[in-house]
């Protein structure tokens, strides 16, 4: 992984994930049993990853059109990336007649 | 997309938030229907209405919040922030009883399913066929990195625990994880917990059962310590530390 030769990958991870809890605003402390680096040679930095990896380990935060079902919506994105499995977590539909 | 679906179900669905629109048959005391949403806060019993997906047997559903944003005397807008398969139809409807005046749901739209809020991160569709066009066409991959989030974020709710890379391919083999390959963890997990397994490097490994709690983990130095419930990872990007370790022996 010679991209990444000089870089602190052990602190860029550490920064990433610092970066999860405040996504959602997750708070809790962390305790550290062992405190050791990571070996870049192996795996990736989560946004480093070669873009297909990328896309493979990705999620998107779409916003439905009204008129086709998730379903449908879900089916085009595959389409587009060209990619045999996709799903969807539930959607914000602009009006959602529960 | 491919490897995040797996976590989707279990982990995405957990809560969702709605603002909903609640007419009320009759006018009533602000004071009074503020006392009574804060009733239907925690946990409640729901029986599912006749035109529903699933079985009509009473449920038990966790609302965490009820905010009473406007209030009209006719209409209330209300932010509710529960767990997922509560029905916002239905939870208008007994609040209406309870008050006794009676109550119907008017408008719903849903603004966060799990750790996904509309305001934050949409993408629209068109975008992504922008994204998709700038890298077919000039080769750049910036836009798409852009609306596509790492999967990682779809856990951030969860408490973590972070793994040495010698314990690594272990348990994306399903192996229980042991107190000697954590590196760092959240506090206060509790037995049962469902925790999120992360690499140093921030990638998601998997989702697992605590078996021992944070603070017997921080007392001991040995001990099965987490059970991989769901494997996200694929395997072959970490090393086979269990084998290397007989072959050196």
């Amino acid at each position: 992984m010679h991209r990444l030769e000089g870089i602190d990958v052990t602190r860029l991870g550490l920064d990433f994930i610092r970066e999860i809890d405040e996504f959602c605003g997750f708070n809790r402390k962390w305790i550290i049993k062992h405190d050791e680096p990571t070996n870049p040679e192996y795996g990736w930095l989560p946004r480093m990853r070669p873009l297909d990896k990328y896309i493979e380990y990705g999620v998107i935060n779409l916003d439905k059109p009204p008129g086709p079902t998730s379903h449908e919506v879900v089916a085009w994105v595959k389409r587009m990336f060209d990619i045999d499995r996709a799903g969807h977590g539930g959607t914000l539909e602009p009006l959602c007649t529960a | 997309m491919k490897r995040v679906t797996r976590v989707v179900g279990s982990v995405i669905h957990s809560t969702k938030e709605y603002v909903c629109v609640m007419q009320l048959h009759k006018p009533v005391e602000e004071d009074k229907l503020r006392r009574v949403l804060n009733e239907f806060t925690g946990v409640i019993y729901q029986k599912p209405p006749v035109r529903s997906s699933v079985k009509r047997a009473i449920r038990k559903k966790r609302i965490n919040s009820i905010e009473l944003i406007e209030y009209t005397g006719k209409y209330a807008l209300l932010r509710v922030d529960c767990e997922a398969g509560t029905y916002m139809r239905k939870l208008c409807w007994d609040i209406g009883l309870v008050l006794g005046v009676g109550a119907h749901m008017r408008e719903l739209r849903r603004t966060r399913t799990g750790p996904f809020h509309e305001d934050r991160n949409l993408v629209r569709l068109h975008d992504l066929a922008e994204a998709l066009y700038r890298l077919k066409s000039e080769g750049k991959d910036d836009l798409l990195r852009k609306y596509v989030l790492p999967g990682e974020f779809t856990i951030c709710h969860l408490p973590k625990v972070v793994l040495r890379d010698t314990a690594v391919e272990s348990v994306v083999h399903g192996a229980i994880l042991a107190v000697p390959g954590i590196a760092r963890l959240h506090e206060n997990i509790k037995k049962g917990d469902l925790v999120a397994l992360l690499t140093l490097k921030g990638e998601l490994i998997g989702l697992a059962r605590a078996l021992m709690t944070t603070q017997e983990i921080i007392e001991s130095n040995k001990g099965e310590a987490f059970k991989p419930e769901r494997i996200i990872m694929e395997p072959g990007l970490y090393p086979r530390a269990w084998k290397s370790k007989a072959k050196a022996m």
